[in-house]
């Protein structure tokens, strides 16, 4: 027995190896190019042009913002506590990166005769693992804002640490309606579901909605984000961070709107399945289908990222009250009442809708 | 109390409805808003691959000029320093010796000839006093610079380049103001 266990498939550890440096960095570019969409969503909506200088239609502009972050001197604080000061942008970016492990990126490659599943670790309870690793993102914030030694931070990461807290509530509650439905936790076999049905958003629409608003508030991003409310709090919990640490906060969060946007329609709109389309009749095309799942997947992520754009570049901020007052009695009543219904059809599908 | 204008609105204080409350359909309709935005034109004009085109009696930087033999027209008599409101220009001038006949039109002639651009307020008024028309103003503007005595412009600043030796940049330095008013003459 003890042979088995040792016997490490060497062929499995690069493949996984592989896939997660290939994630890795294709998040990370995502991010980089997230901040550039931004600049230009936000430039378009204003009626500008937005940045252009650098590169073809400006296209450069995260690197020379990455170089310039890079080239910025390092600030710690007298009175900060070095430790934690450090840890917080570590954390915040490592919660963001882990996400990712557990999405189903695509179908099975077929590498050389070996079928190579695009999911690094396709666990039995991936959505829960995603819920761990997203509400552990809220120590970057709450470590950040302590070590930097100063009150608004602190303020801050009060804010910070409440909102995450108190939307992860009716984000869960929204997620259990839709579990009911999937009847698995498991990410692959809630798209496999969706590869031949319809998508779960047309079972959860006000699951979705919720699921969405939840996921604003998770990311920090404007109607929700108090945490670094500029004219309140003079940037809140990186106020005192410059530098890559700083850069390292901002990347967390563009990462963090990518991986929300890609749970969302791995959840709610299909994942990898291409829209309109029978995939399973395209069978034949092999590895290219699985590409385009995969590009299908991409695509409908960036739809996400620029709808989050759009609302960040629309709605002003929320005030702390109605924050609370929003979460605590708009969505986790609503949220609830979604899971109830949901309950009660679901068992009565199973009871073959007899009373 | 009685409204001072007819205009006046009395604001509306009912609470809010359910639905009101849920800021659903004002979002959306934000939303919409901000997405016509997208597609709107822009009024930016991107600065230097594009220019905002002149008005024809834009006064910009000084130009100093010559003839049409190339030389220089200005006679230091003057005129313009004692027109300038701001008292911007300054010059020293200078007796033509033999055999610079080629350089300087006249006998006399300003070996130094200097306009400080942060004084200047681009009147015109220089150019209108010249009885020489050695003097007149071009289109384009100073450009910036790191220190205060770079405002301070002398007659290799201001010179217009030979027309004999260097027609192209003669003809693009005379500009459409001064062809513009030739023609009008």
């Amino acid at each position: 027995m003890h042979s088995a266990l040792l016997a490490i498939d060497l062929f499995l550890v690069i493949e996984k190896l592989v896939l997660i440096v290939g994630i890795v960095s294709i998040s990370l570019v995502i991010a980089m190019y997230e901040t550039y969409a931004e600049r230009k969503v936000a430039a378009f909506i204003q009626d500008r042009r937005g940045p252009n200088r650098a590169g073809p239609f400006g296209i450069l502009q995260p690197l020379a913002d990455g170089l310039k972050l890079f080239m910025k001197e390092e600030i710690i604080p007298n009175t900060s506590n070095r430790f934690l000061f450090i840890l917080g942008p570590c954390l915040a970016m490592l919660a963001a990166m882990m996400t990712s492990a557990v999405i189903p990126w695509g179908g099975t490659l077929n590498v050389f005769g070996r079928e190579v599943n695009l999911q690094i670790a396709d666990i039995n309870i991936g959505i829960l693992y995603v819920f761990g690793v997203v509400s552990m993102g809220v120590y970057g914030i709450m470590i950040g804002g302590w070590a930097s030694n100063n009150k608004f931070s602190l303020m801050a990461a009060l804010r910070g640490a409440s909102q995450v807290i108190s939307y992860e509530l009716p984000m869960g509650l929204s997620l259990i309606a839709l579990l009911m439905l999937t009847g698995s936790l498991k990410m692959s076999e809630i798209v496999g579901q969706q590869l031949d049905s319809w998508y779960n958003v047309l079972y959860q629409p006000l699951g979705f909605f919720i699921f969405l608003v939840c996921a604003f508030a998770e990311c920090n991003r404007t109607p929700f984000d108090l945490p670094e409310a500029e004219n309140e709090l003079n940037f809140g919990y990186h106020q005192e961070y410059s530098s890559m640490k700083l850069g390292f906060y901002l990347f967390a969060e563009y990462i963090n709107m990518f991986i929300s946007s890609v749970v969302m329609v791995t959840l709610f709109w299909g994942g990898y399945d291409i829209p309109f389309i029978n995939d399973t009749s395209l069978s034949g095309m092999g590895n290219w289908l699985v590409l385009l799942q995969g590009l299908s997947l991409f695509i409908k992520v960036a739809i996400f990222i620029f709808v989050f754009m759009w609302v960040r570049w629309t709605i002003p901020r929320f005030r702390y009250d109605q924050l609370m007052n929003l979460g605590w009695k708009g969505l986790i009543p609503l949220s609830l009442v979604n899971m109830v219904v949901t309950a009660a059809i679901v068992l009565l599908k199973a009871n073959g809708w007899k009373f | 109390m009685q409204a001072l204008t007819s205009r006046a609105k009395a604001v509306d204080r009912r609470p809010m409805t359910f639905v009101e409350k849920l800021y659903m359909w004002n979002i959306l309709k934000g939303m919409m808003i901000t997405l016509r935005h997208l597609f709107k034109k822009k009024a930016t004009i991107s600065y230097p691959e594009q220019k905002r085109p002149f008005s024809p009696v834009f006064r910009g930087l000084h130009i100093l000029n010559r003839d049409e033999e190339g030389r220089e027209r200005c006679t230091a008599c003057g005129l313009c320093a004692l027109a300038c409101p701001a008292e911007a220009i300054t010059m020293e001038a200078a007796e033509r010796l033999p055999g610079e006949e080629h350089l300087y039109r006249e006998e006399k002639y300003a070996a130094k000839y200097e306009i400080n651009m942060l004084r200047c307020i681009f009147c015109g008024l220089c150019e209108e006093a010249c009885p020489k028309d050695a003097v007149y103003l071009s289109e384009t503007f100073a450009p910036s610079n790191y220190q205060r005595k770079g405002f301070i412009y002398g007659k290799q600043d201001l010179l217009i380049p030979n027309p004999k030796e260097n027609p192209g940049e003669y003809w693009k330095a005379v500009g459409n103001r001064k062809a513009n008013k030739e023609q009008s003459n």
